[in-house]
């Protein structure tokens, strides 16, 4: 069964409600010492992360996503 | 006693060197004496080299430095340098056969030869490029961060120029942020031996400008991409953050790659000529990001964290992807650290993939590109880093990892010889990454 693109959209719609609109996520200030760790940021090595970027985009038909797709090199 | 003492100092040297010759590039404030300490606490450097090689076909290296200056006002300076060198060998695009086959070189001078049996590779690919990015990010009244950047790569056949700007949101105790981007590219291609005329049979000497040439279409050509993407990330609780992005990508102008051609076989499958492939002149792209990190927190876990994400993406040309990314980083003592990463990837081929024309067909479709990178494939990455502290609080890490390309027949029929030949070969690389943060 193959699921159209609004449906998929239409699918996401209600995580991010639920994410944003409930008052139990998050945390207090005081409660940050796990997240305030650089193992737990979104990207945690922007080196790694360039580098993988351009491997991928050269080798394969999709980029972007997580930062900007872009253009940038001939990457033959 | 004596070496301990010895190495600090020297490392400060080293980055008390770099901090003062990026400043006075930068016309920023000089180091003054008495100064150095606060100056160079506000100052961190990133060095790296990649390798990536795969058997019998590219490597590449690659070196990077970036430096980042936090001001005091918390505004950040990031300014990055990039240079890679590309050697080897990549497909044609043309197929396999039985016999010996000839190709003319891509500067239309000269010839080169593919054994019997092998997949056609062109092999005296040689670029090296230089990139340099700036990025500048601003908060501004404690809820919102604005980032501005440029991005300038240059290499033999191609200059790429860039701008992006973007603004982030946040709310709930900073615990929720919404984030809108935009970026801009405008890049031009300068192929060796010129713009190929789509869908014309490569002749040799078709490479001298002196000659009116009806397979070129002239020196070089441009390609814009405009970029949008809207963010949200979420703190979930002490443990947990999940983020969802989507992306909208509009290509527009030359899109092909000059260096690709198509076989035109029989109905034995034997190849008869070579043409140019043709692509669209714009692609429409968007994708969806979910990226979660879960921080294990437990005893017996240690600080391990684990980072998942997945993209689908779609575009206009009939290629879906779906990727799944995932690290777990595992703590070892105080100072180390190991991270597995395992990645799969899997894309449908364009709607104008095909891995070789028939000579029969009595039109040529609109468009057509045998580019293996545009067609049906799985693709795997094992990889492993290790990272440690070193003089105090400097990193520096190695990371191996192993990448697979699958190609696969997205239902293409195979007539006579061309059964026997593999159109859809595997490729296998090698990653190796030494990184040094101080």
């Amino acid at each position: 069964m193959k699921i159209s693109h609004k449906m998929k959209i239409i699918l996401l719609v209600p995580i991010i409600s639920t994410a944003s609109g409930c008052a139990s996520l998050g945390v207090e200030p005081w409660e940050r010492d796990l997240l305030a760790k650089k193992e737990m940021s979104l990207t945690s090595s922007a080196i790694d992360s360039a580098f993988d970027d351009h491997i991928y985009f050269s080798k394969e038909a999709s980029s972007g996503g997580k930062g900007f797709g872009g253009g940038g090199c001939g990457c033959n | 006693m004596q070496l301990t003492q010895n190495k600090p100092n020297k490392k400060v040297n080293v980055k008390l060197a770099l901090t003062a010759a990026t400043s006075a590039l930068l016309g920023l404030s000089s180091v003054a004496q008495g100064n150095e300490t606060s100056e160079l606490d506000s100052w961190s450097f990133d060095t790296a080299v990649l390798y990536y090689g795969e058997i019998d076909r590219v490597t590449a290296t690659e070196a990077m430095i970036g430096a980042t200056k936090t001001f005091d006002d918390d505004s950040i300076l990031n300014l990055k340098l990039t240079f890679d060198a590309l050697t080897g060998a990549s497909p044609n695009g043309a197929v396999a056969q039985p016999t010996t086959q000839t190709f003319t070189r891509p500067s239309g001078n000269g010839e080169y030869q593919t054994p019997a049996n092998e997949t056609p590779i062109y092999d005296g690919f040689r670029d090296t490029r230089v990139q340099l990015n700036a990025q500048w990010t601003q908060p501004i009244a404690s809820v919102y961060t604005v980032s501005g950047g440029v991005h300038l790569s240059k290499e033999y056949d191609y200059l790429s120029l860039g701008l992006n700007g973007s603004v982030a949101y946040d709310f709930d105790r900073k615990n929720s942020t919404i984030a809108f981007g935009a970026s801009y590219f405008q890049d031009t291609y300068n192929p060796v031996g010129g713009i190929p005329n789509p869908f014309s049979v490569m002749i040799p000497g078709s490479g001298d400008e002196d000659v009116d040439d009806p397979t070129r279409l002239g020196k070089d050509d441009t390609k814009t991409t405009a970029d949008i993407m809207i963010g949200f990330t979420q703190v979930i609780n002490r443990r947990m953050v999940a983020q969802l992005n989507y992306s909208y990508s509009m290509v527009d102008g030359y899109l092909n790659d000059p260096y690709k051609r198509l076989s035109r076989v029989n109905a034995n499958g034997e190849a008869l000529d070579y043409v140019y492939e043709s692509r669209p002149d714009s692609r429409e792209k968007q994708s969806v990001f979910a990226q979660t990190k879960y921080n294990f927190a437990a005893d017996w876990l240690n600080d391990t964290v684990l980072d998942v994400s997945y993209r689908y993406m779609w575009d206009d040309w009939q290629i879906d992807s779906h990727t799944v990314d995932s690290r777990f980083y595992i703590p070892i003592g105080t100072s180390s650290y190991l991270e597995p990463h395992f990645r799969v990837y899997q894309q449908t081929a364009a709607d104008f993939y095909r891995p070789f024309l028939y000579e029969s067909d009595d039109e040529l479709p609109a468009y057509a590109s045998a580019d293996l990178r545009i067609g049906e494939m799985t693709t795997y990455t094992v990889g492993l880093k290790y990272g440690t502290l070193v003089n105090g609080d400097d990193e520096l890490s190695f990371r191996l990892e192993l990448y697979t390309q699958k190609p696969t027949n997205a239902g293409f029929n195979e007539p006579g010889v061309l059964a026997s030949q593999d159109l859809y070969e595997s490729v296998n690389a090698i990653i190796g990454q030494v990184t040094y943060s101080f």
